[in-house]
C-alpha cells in the first residue's frame, strides 16, 4: 500500500486545518475505535460556502481527504457542494488505496453534516433525504 | 538524508558477517546437498553447520532443527503437523489471544473440521497467567501453544513454568519463539519446549529461511512431501543461502547475546523516559521490565499511529504502527485490544523496534522531531481540545 504524491502532499501540508468560533455549520462524523473522526465547520454567506476548516482524528489518508475536500467546496453553494462524492474526493487526490477508500465517504459524509447542521440553524430544518453511502465492509461506523 | 531504522521487529538488516558468510556460497553453493559428489558435499557441510549454530542458539541438538521458508511456515507447521499426527488423543488446544496470524490463522481453520481451542485472555502487561493454562488443560488438550514474546508489545511471556505444567501433563508445548529467538536467551531443554518456531530476519539474518525446533521422539506430519530433506519432514532441495546465513546470524547472536541486549535496551529505555517527560497522555504498552530489549510500543492519546509513522518516515525515521502485519487492516491491533486499552486510544498505537545499528545519535534526533510531530497532530484532531 502506497500513497500518491497528491495524498502525501495534503497530508504534509493540510489546508484549512482548524475550526470557527462562529461556525455557521459543524459536522463531525466517524467514530475513534474505528480510528478516524473528520469534524467540518462551514461559513456561509448568501448560500455560498465561504469559508471551511477541517479538524481530523485519523490516518494520512483521512487527513488529506479531509484537507482536499475543503479545497473542493470552498466557494462552492450549499448545493454544489451538497454534489460533491466521495469518488471525486479519490479522484481529485490521483486515487486512495482500496483500504483507504472509506476515509473519502467519511469526507463526503462531514460535508454533509456541516451542510445539514447549517439548515437546522437557519431554516429550522435539516436535509430532507441524506445520501445513503456504502461504507467499506471492514468499516461499519 | 537521514535514515533511521526502528522497525528491526517487522525485519532487521543483515549483519556485515552474515553477508560475509554467504556471498561465496552465491557461486559455490549450487550443489544439491542430497549428492554425493563433491558440489553436493559443499553444501550438506555447510547445512550441518548451520544447523548446529542454529540448534546452539536455543540449546537444542541439530538433529532437532528443521529449516523451513519462514516463523510463519514454522507456525503453521508445527500447528497442522503435530497435531495432525496427535488426533487419537485428542482434538483440543490451548492458546493465547495474543498469538501472529500465523498461529491463529491456522487455528481458526482448524476449528472449522472440528478442532477446539481456548484463547487465552491476557493481563494488562499481555502476560498469561501460568494457572489459565493449568486449568485450561482438558483430558482432550493435545497441545499448548504460547508465544514466547510478543514482538507487538514486547511483552516476554512465562515459559518455563507454562513448560513445566505441559511436562507433567504430558502435553505437547510449541511456542512461537520469532520475536524472541536471536534477541533473548533461550533454553528449549530448561524451559521444558517441544516445538519453538523462529525466524532468521528477526535477528540479523536474512528474510525468507526459518526453522522450527521439534524435540526428538515428538511426531509431526511432514508439511511438504516429496524427498527426504530434513528428515523428510520437509521435503524440498534445501535454501543454502539463506541456511548458511541463518546459521552465522545465529552464531553470532549467541556470541554477543548479552552485549546485544544491553546496548539496545539502554538506547530504548532512554527514548523511553526521555520521551515520556516530554509528552503528557502516553502510554507504555506491554510489561514494564519483562520485555524484549529493543521493543517500545506506545499508544499517543488522540491521534492516529499511520499518521505519526508518515511524519516520521518523512524525516527518515522507520518506525511501525502497531504491528505491521495489521497496519492494513482498519482495526485496532487485535493485541493491544486483549491488554484492555480503549479501542480509541489504541489507535494511537506506535511500535519503535531497535537493533544493534542504532546509537545514541540516532535516539537523539528522534527525541527531538517526534514530540513535534505528535503535537502538530494533536493541534489537527477534534479530539484534543474537547480533553484538554
Amino acid at each position: 500500500m502506497q500513497y500518491s504524491a497528491k495524498v502525501m502532499d495534503h497530508f504534509a501540508n493540510p489546508r484549512n486545518v482548524g475550526e470557527f468560533p462562529d461556525a455557521d455549520g459543524v459536522g463531525e462524523v466517524g467514530n475513534p475505535a474505528c480510528g478516524d473522526i473528520m469534524k467540518m465547520s462551514i461559513k456561509v454567506k448568501d448560500n455560498v460556502i465561504v469559508d471551511v476548516k477541517f479538524k481530523t482524528f485519523g490516518c494520512g489518508a483521512a487527513i488529506a481527504t479531509s484537507s482536499i475536500s475543503t479545497e473542493m467546496i470552498k466557494g462552492k453553494t450549499v448545493e454544489e457542494a451538497l454534489k460533491l462524492t466521495n469518488k471525486a474526493v479519490a479522484e481529485a487526490l490521483g486515487g486512495l488505496p482500496p483500504a483507504k477508500m472509506h476515509c473519502s465517504v467519511l469526507a463526503e459524509e462531514a460535508i454533509e453534516a456541516a451542510i445539514d447542521d447549517y439548515l437546522k440553524k437557519t431554516t429550522g430544518k435539516g436535509l430532507e433525504k441524506k445520501k445513503s453511502h456504502v461504507h467499506d465492509e471492514h468499516h461499519g461506523h | 538524508m537521514t535514515k533511521i531504522y526502528m522497525d528491526n521487529a517487522s525485519g532487521s538488516p543483515m549483519h556485515p558477517k552474515v553477508v560475509e558468510a554467504i556471498m561465496p556460497f552465491f557461486k559455490e553453493g549450487f550443489g544439491n546437498p542430497s549428492n554425493l559428489h563433491k558440489f553436493g558435499r559443499i553444501t550438506s557441510d555447510a547445512i550441518q553447520a548451520a544447523r548446529t549454530q542454529v540448534a546452539n542458539l536455543i540449546h537444542a541438538k541439530p538433529n532437532e532443527i528443521i529449516f523451513t521458508s519462514s516463523g510463519t511456515e514454522a507456525n503453521n507447521f508445527a500447528i497442522k503437523g503435530i497435531l495432525a499426527s496427535h488426533k487419537k488423543k485428542g482434538n483440543h488446544i490451548v492458546t493465547t489471544q495474543i498469538e501472529h496470524f500465523s498461529v491463529l490463522n491456522p487455528l481458526k481453520t482448524l476449528e472449522k473440521s472440528g478442532y477446539v481451542v481456548t484463547y487465552l485472555p491476557v493481563d494488562k502487561y499481555g502476560m498469561v497467567n501460568p494457572d489459565d493454562v493449568r486449568n485450561a488443560i482438558t483430558p482432550t488438550t493435545t497441545m499448548v501453544s504460547i508465544m514466547y514474546a510478543n514482538g507487538e508489545i514486547g511483552t516476554i511471556e512465562p515459559i518455563k513454568e507454562i513448560g513445566t505444567i505441559t511436562k507433567e501433563k504430558g502435553i505437547v508445548f510449541h511456542t512461537d519463539a520469532v520475536a524472541a529467538a536471536g534477541n533473548i536467551p533461550i533454553d528449549v531443554s530448561d524451559a521444558h519446549i517441544d516445538a519453538l518456531s523462529m525466524s532468521a530476519n528477526q535477528f540479523y539474518g536474512p528474510s525468507g529461511i526459518g526453522a522450527l525446533y521439534l524435540r526428538e521422539g515428538i511426531r509431526i506430519l511432514p508439511f511438504m512431501e516429496g524427498g527426504v530433506q530434513e528428515g523428510g519432514r520437509r521435503a524440498g532441495t534445501e535454501n543454502i543461502i539463506g541456511i548458511v546465513g541463518m546459521g552465522k546470524a545465529a552464531e553470532l547472536a549467541k556470541l554477543e547475546m548479552s552485549q546485544r541486549m544491553n546496548k539496545v535496551q539502554n538506547l530504548r529505555n532512554r527514548l523511553r523516559d526521555d520521551f515520556l517527560k516530554n509528552v503528557s497522555h502516553v502510554y507504555v504498552n506491554g510489561h514494564p521490565t519483562n520485555r524484549l530489549p529493543g521493543n517500545l510500543s506506545l499508544c499517543i492519546e488522540f491521534i492516529e499511529g499511520e499518521s505519526v509513522l508518515l511524519f516520521l518516515d518523512m524525516q527518515g525515521v522507520a518506525i511501525s504502527s502497531g504491528s505491521a502485519c495489521t497496519s492494513r487492516s482498519l482495526k485496532a491491533s487485535h493485541v493491544i485490544m486483549a491488554t484492555g486499552v480503549d479501542a480509541a486510544l489504541a489507535q494511537g498505537t506506535v511500535l519503535f523496534s531497535l537493533g544493534i545499528d542504532n546509537s545514541e545519535a540516532d535516539i537523539k534526533f528522534v527525541l527531538e522531531k517526534f514530540p513535534p510531530i505528535v503535537e502538530r497532530l494533536r493541534q489537527m484532531s477534534p479530539l484534543y481540545n474537547l480533553k484538554k
